[in-house]
């Protein structure tokens, strides 16, 4: 009886004190892509919580097209599941004018927003106000096999071109078993091909839409550019091209199966790790390779941490995104988990950096081309849209994909490029008179 | 005429009997055949949970050192225990309120017909061929107002009324086939409808139920539309556990591999562990 008590008693405190400790936290709900520089916030948990004892995390990290299904669904229905959601700088604008996402005009002294890359804060902000901070950034450059130009005798310029590009494939390719002169993405999809064909479009003087937002998609820009990118995979590329993405672009380039590729700036950590490349010592950056024009040769993207203005814990998610966006987060992730592996692109600190200019030494290439890209101008005509390889209207998710394939469908030879271009102009256009932007 | 009929009948016999073999080897060639081929890709799967990320996208081959550092990066990254705790709470739960809401259904409308049974059975399968998505904004917004996004209670009614139709169907092709003079005689015998259906009908087609439950349950298990998108972190499932190891940028398809394999496990063992009731109840009825 005695002990039936004590046990009672017992499980009442516990239960008292439990309940306390219960209301003094918060739990945020992170969700987040799986990206290693996701992951390696993911690990740093424990660092968050220590620093904030007051706030624990909760995580859902899924892959980036389902998550930006499940954030999509929940942010315009308003079921307030996330208090803190990885977003890019394609959603950002779009978010903030419908009002789903909290304004940031309230960050705490110590944030020093001034230090963060203006083109980069630019691509996150909704009439001059951030929305979202930005956790890496990323433009895209050249990469290439120092040790094949020399035994070629090929020199790299300071700024290649398109045709440079396409004679140096053609000597490299088949200089060695399995080699191809040139990687580029031909998965269809519009954060794959239709990524590294917009800059290719851009560069060669074309653009999606003119300023009454008619598409422009068979005009000779875009044939010439489309067709310059099917001869250069046919003739240099790698076996089954079309469907290759970043993913296995880097997986084919680490392996040394290709002489070029011009893709992201955020492979380039993984190229120069040793452990996970066998090109390392021979990796050699060049910028991206321009034609007609330079202006929208490079893209910019940033993964950025958003909160939705249906969360419920705005004051806990703010010192979340805050902590992780940070100089203090960036130094943290350099001592821990080593200065190539922080997060790239986003602050000016991190370049003045001397440790990670020693340990990542094309921080200088990714700096400057982070720094060129300008999403507001980067077509040689006026153009109506923002972004440089995605157009910042809600269609462009559709209109991207559906354009995406018909380019892969003339790649792989199953249409000509102009039966292509045509069929992505009728289809466009279609979708725009359904949106309202034609009559 | 006996020592004649001996004669002329042997050889055929013999020739039956060869025929009669090789139809049979044929048939075990083409099983083995068939079911090699769909336990390959499960086979490669586990296979690659046991490579390296960079062996993992080489050219493929079996010769490789095996290791287990797959598993380790993805027991370091995620609490398999939680997810699987949902996927099993969600599972059984579904089967478990479907089987009861599916019992009576199918008593009903296998041995109390009416003219419209037919067509409710249909207008029932053909629920099943509505595309989910169409429904997902509704469904998420009456979760959301009741509270149940991201429960595990939540899940449960989605998956009941996910797999209510292929139970009741299942159930009813079960109980038709009952011969309905073993339930006249318990009535005769003064039994109750309740009595009738649970000490008579439920035992002689136990079977079949057990099959209908197991092929709930494995639908419940692999199901991944509703349980990404009405879960976040609390009630998430296997599905959700294994869509995190997915990635468009860095290496990942052995870390997808090692995840799968785990999330599979239990439901691959229990498949394993009851494949003869599963047969049986599948069969059930098939040959009279």
């Amino acid at each position: 009886m005695r002990l039936a008590r004590h046990l009672s008693v017992t499980t009442l405190a516990a239960a008292i004190a439990m309940s306390g400790h219960a209301q003094a936290q918060t739990e945020i709900t992170v969700a987040t892509v799986n990206n290693n520089d996701m992951v390696i916030m993911q690990s740093l948990t424990d660092a968050f919580e220590e620093a904030h004892p007051d706030i624990t995390l909760d995580w859902v990290v899924l892959e980036e097209n389902v998550l930006r299904q499940r954030m999509t669904t929940d942010i315009a229905t308003g079921g307030a599941q996330f208090d803190v959601m990885t977003i890019g700088t394609y959603e950002v604008p779009i978010w903030a004018e419908r009002g789903w996402l909290s304004p940031l005009d309230n960050l705490p002294d110590d944030y020093n927003e001034d230090d963060l890359l203006t083109s980069v804060r630019d691509g996150l902000s909704y009439n001059d106000t951030l929305h979202a901070l930005p956790f890496y950034a990323e433009s895209s450059m050249m990469y290439y096999r120092k040790d094949l130009f020399e035994e070629a005798g090929i020199e790299m310029t300071d700024q290649p071109t398109w045709e440079e590009v396409r004679g140096w494939a053609g000597e490299l390719h088949g200089m060695e078993d399995d080699l191809a002169g040139i990687c580029l993405r031909g998965k269809p999809g519009w954060g794959e091909n239709m990524a590294f064909v917009s800059t290719l479009v851009n560069t060669f003087g074309g653009r999606w839409f003119d300023e009454d937002w008619n598409p422009e998609l068979n005009s000779d820009a875009w044939v010439n550019a489309v067709q310059f990118y099917v001869d250069l995979l046919n003739d240099y590329g790698p076996p089954g091209a079309s469907s290759n993405g970043f993913n296995e672009n880097l997986a084919l380039f680490s392996r040394g199966n290709c002489g070029m590729w011009v893709d992201a700036t955020s492979a380039a950590g993984k190229l120069y790790d040793g452990d996970e490349s066998d090109v390392a010592d021979s990796l050699g950056f060049a910028p991206a390779p321009i034609a007609e024009t330079p202006k929208g040769s490079h893209w910019l993207w940033s993964w950025a941490l958003a909160i939705p203005a249906s969360s419920e814990n705005q004051d806990a998610a703010l010192e979340f995104v805050t902590w992780a966006t940070s100089q203090e987060y960036i130094e943290l992730v350099g001592e821990t988990q080593g200065w190539t592996s922080v997060p790239p692109g986003t602050r000016e600190s991190t370049y003045a950096n001397e440790q990670y200019i020693e340990a990542a030494p094309f921080a200088d290439f990714v700096l400057k081309a982070i720094q060129d890209a300008d999403p507001t101008d980067s077509t040689l005509e006026p153009s109506p849209y923002v972004g440089v390889q995605f157009v910042g209207i809600p269609e462009f998710q559709s209109i991207g994909t559906q354009v995406g394939q018909t380019i892969a469908a003339a790649l792989t030879g199953d249409t000509t490029v102009e039966q292509a271009l045509d069929s992505a102009q009728r289809a466009t256009e279609r979708t725009m008179q359904r949106a309202g932007y034609l009559d | 005429m006996t020592i004649l009929r001996s004669a002329t009948t042997a050889p055929r016999s013999v020739t039956g009997l060869r025929s009669a073999q090789s139809k049979r080897a044929m048939i075990t060639v083409l099983g083995w055949s068939v079911a090699l081929v769909i336990f390959f890709p499960i086979f490669w799967m586990i296979l690659t949970g046991f490579k390296t990320e960079s062996a993992a996208i080489a050219d493929p081959t079996l010769i490789f050192s095996p290791t287990l550092e797959s598993y380790q990066a993805v027991q370091a990254r995620s609490g398999y225990t939680r997810f699987a705790l949902n996927s099993v709470a969600v599972a059984f739960g579904s089967t478990f309120f479907a089987l009861l809401l599916a019992i009576p259904a199918a008593y009903s409308m296998a041995f109390l017909p009416t003219k419209r049974t037919k067509g409710t059975l249909l207008w029932m399968l053909s629920t099943k061929m509505l595309p989910p998505v169409g429904v997902l904004v509704p469904i998420y917004l009456i979760f959301r107002d009741v509270g149940l996004l991201d429960t595990r209670t939540g899940l449960i009614i989605i998956y009941t009324l996910m797999n209510l139709p292929i139970v009741v169907w299942m159930l009813y092709t079960f109980f038709k086939d009952m011969p309905k003079d073993i339930l006249e005689a318990g009535r005769m015998d003064g039994a109750s409808t309740f009595q009738e259906v649970f000490f008579l009908l439920l035992p002689l087609t136990l079977p079949g139920i057990a099959s209908t439950g197991l092929l709930s349950i494995i639908l419940s298990w692999n199901e991944a539309f509703w349980s990404l998108n009405l879960t976040s972190s609390k009630a998430a499932p296997l599905t959700a556990y294994i869509a995190s190891f997915s990635s468009p940028e860095g290496l990942f398809w052995a870390k997808l591999s090692a995840a799968s394999t785990m999330a599979i496990a239990p439901i691959l063992i229990l498949g394993w562990m009851t494949q003869k009731q599963m047969v049986r109840g599948l069969t059930f009825g098939a040959v009279k």
